[in-house]
């Protein structure tokens, strides 16, 4: 990711917006990380369901956000209270960033999706309740609402011009930016994992007694 | 330095504390299924990395099963490519897997107690949010994404960073024929489902040491709705008299050493957590949801609330419509299409009891379409045949079927119709979640009992009374 972009906004104006919503449970059944843009908010963006396996085009409800111009293409999704809550699926994660969503904002956000957009490297922005209404309202009576977000100055430029301050990790900054390997951080303390296991087999023997 | 639980089995399992404020955590048991893991083992061959200890994992298959006719195998090519995939991966790396046709197959989260692989004192983790259900047997178990799954499997740690306590107490005994299912609903009503986001939750207090294990299995599962990863309650009589004699249990020359250490699980007397919230159990009524989240609850004796208490309108009107409910509505007088009795909240054999007492010598009503038991495991299941439970749920119309997570997430093929409504003992009333524009509408088993008996929702304490 880079340091500073700009972007469209696709305000989804509710709170709780939970991973079934995100990426509805048939498409749950694929054994890939790919291919589930197309699936992203399945339930609102199409007249019908489908399968992962059905070829047949479908309706689209041409009153949901992501089928209006010019949010179809934005990559900026902002929404309100408890975003992501519900199921584990990191299949959400990646059906927000294969539809090419590279961030999310919204008032607060569920801790397992949270953990989740980390691994994956989804840039998630906390703000208060009263930005994040202008934000959308702004959005949805505009043709166009751009924003830049600057990850340097940890700051959101609106297209009037008003700047935004938020909060955000330096570990997490860097960690979005930098697209770490994480197995490969931890496998760099591969021999305090080997003592700590040695020392339990002591302490705790009967965790071991498979072996 | 007086201790939380939470505090004791984190500091336990801390091999490292991190520059950024994480520590690196040890990960005991690890459980597995077929829909979050086919990434992770993908991940592993990519970059050729090995299992860090295949012992600590146990694989079955139970999302996305089918729950009938399993001697014809799975019709669906897509979910058996799914099935298949998880059978290579546990074949190629020696790892224990409790399939279809094994009797001790089942959902993930009720095979583990039973099956004494769910011990306390524990880190415990699942691809699955619900892994909170096993904090009951205090141990410290959360869910987790399909990355830290790859994670857990490569390295048997995860980077994380540790949450606040949260102490929630819970006074007094609740009423004859409520149950955990409705406490739980009835805290997640009151502190809403992001109320306890960014905690683990310990749960304390007479209401809950009164209660049994399954019972407090079914308050920790449905601590995800309240928004925290993990909850826990403290190791007491209760907990040692469940785990005698299940399988996985130490082994009898160790057993004395565990059941000291597991003496240790209960937070220290008089410890501040940094946030305590209060209940008394007798205040709790048998609980419905009527919306799209878990926090929009009330009592059965309830009617739909007015828009005058919702922070957003045009939300609240929205949900009344997906709902197909107007406001003012007596919470009794909504028929329903379809039961379901099953879920990893509510698929235990005590589950099962409490809703065969409610169904013993009745009939399901005529406007129900379908009502299905789910047993969570092939041993609840030969349990419930051998107390005779099958027969009072198919006497009544029921139909009794093989282990899964079933209608609770509608992978397979049991799943609501556009527009259907039903009463159902699982943990989640999102839009879509038991099937595209299902109404679902979550109780307690007895209450679902008694719902495919009247047709409609009903006081299961009236309906015991009367009985």
């Amino acid at each position: 990711m880079k340091n500073n972009f700009k972007g469209q906004v696709i305000p989804i104006n509710r709170d709780n917006v939970d991973t079934d919503l995100i990426i509805p449970k048939q498409y749950l059944k694929s054994i890939k990380k790919s291919g589930f843009g197309a699936f992203l908010f399945d339930s609102l963006r199409y007249t019908s369901t489908a399968t992962l396996d059905s070829t047949e085009s479908r309706e689209e409800d041409e009153l949901f956000i992501l089928n209006k111009k010019p949010f179809r293409n934005g990559n900026i999704l902002i929404s309100k209270s408890n975003f992501g809550c519900g199921s584990s699926r990191e299949h959400a994660v990646w059906a927000i960033q294969n539809y090419g969503i590279n961030t999310v904002i919204a008032e607060s956000f569920a801790d397992i999706f949270s953990r989740n957009s980390y691994t994956n490297g989804l840039l998630l922005i906390c703000l208060d309740k009263e930005n994040i209404s202008t934000i959308i309202n702004n959005a949805l009576s505009s043709d166009s609402y751009q924003i830049e977000i600057k990850l340097e100055s940890n700051s959101i430029t609106l297209p009037n011009g008003d700047n935004i301050i938020f909060d955000i990790d330096e570990s997490y900054k860097d960690r979005i930016l930098n697209s770490l390997d994480d197995i490969e951080l931890t496998l760099r303390y591969k021999n305090e994992i080997n003592d700590y296991e040695k020392k339990m087999k002591t302490i705790k023997p009967w965790l071991f007694e498979n072996e | 330095m007086k201790n939380t639980l939470y505090d004791k089995i984190w500091e336990d399992h801390c091999i490292r504390k991190n520059d950024d404020n994480s520590s690196l955590i040890y990960i005991d048991r690890h459980l597995i299924h077929e829909v979050t893991s086919p990434q992770a083992f993908d991940g592993l061959d990519i970059k050729k990395r090995n299992i860090w200890n295949k012992n600590s994992i146990l694989a079955t298959t139970d999302h996305n099963v089918p729950t009938i006719n399993r001697d014809k195998g799975i019709t669906d090519p897509v979910s058996k490519v799914q099935i298949e995939t998880l059978r290579d991966n546990c074949n190629k790396h020696s790892i224990e897997l409790y399939d279809l046709g094994n009797i001790k197959q089942g959902i993930v989260h009720v095979i583990g107690p039973e099956l004494g692989l769910t011990q306390p004192g524990m880190t415990l983790v699942c691809g699955d949010s619900h892994t909170s259900t096993h904090g009951a047997l205090a141990s410290l178990a959360f869910g987790i994404g399909t990355s830290d799954v790859e994670h857990v499997l490569a390295t048997q740690c995860l980077n994380l960073t540790k949450e606040k306590n949260f102490n929630i107490i819970v006074n007094n005994n609740l009423r004859p024929f409520i149950t955990s299912k409705d406490l739980i609903l009835y805290i997640i009503g009151k502190i809403g489902t992001s109320g306890g986001t960014g905690y683990t939750i310990e749960y304390t207090g007479d209401g809950i040491s009164s209660l049994s294990i399954e019972s407090r299995m079914t308050i920790c599962n449905m601590t995800i709705e309240a928004g925290a990863k993990s909850g826990l309650m403290s190791f007491d009589e209760t907990t040692h008299d469940y785990l005698k004699d299940r399988e996985f249990l130490p082994d009898a020359k160790y057993y004395d050493q565990a059941l000291k250490y597991w003496e240790t699980l209960v937070s220290d007397e008089d410890v501040i957590f940094d946030r305590t919230e209060t209940f008394n159990a007798e205040d709790v009524e048998p609980q419905v949801t009527w919306g799209t989240s878990p926090e929009m609850v009330t009592s059965v004796d309830g009617t739909i609330p007015s828009s005058d208490a919702a922070s957003n309108k045009e939300e609240y009107e929205n949900t009344l419509e997906y709902m197909g409910l107007q406001s003012g509505t007596d919470i009794k007088s909504i028929p329903l299409d379809k039961i379901f009795i099953g879920s990893c909240t509510n698929s235990r054999i005590e589950d099962l009891r409490e809703a065969a007492e409610v169904i013993k010598g009745e009939k399901v009503a005529s406007n129900i379409k379908q009502a299905i038991v789910v047993p969570g495991s092939g041993l609840v299941k030969a349990q419930a045949e051998s107390e005779g439970l099958d027969k009072i749920f198919t006497n009544a119309g029921f139909e009794w079927r093989d282990p899964g997570c079933s209608m609770c997430l509608g992978m397979n093929d049991d799943f609501l119709q556009p527009y259907e409504r039903c009463a159902s003992t699982s943990n989640r009333n999102f839009q879509g979640r038991q099937g595209d524009k299902g109404r679902t509408h979550l109780v307690s088993p007895s209450m679902a009992a008694i719902a495919g008996i009247k047709g409609h929702f009903y006081n299961v304490r009236e309906f015991m009374n009367e009985k």
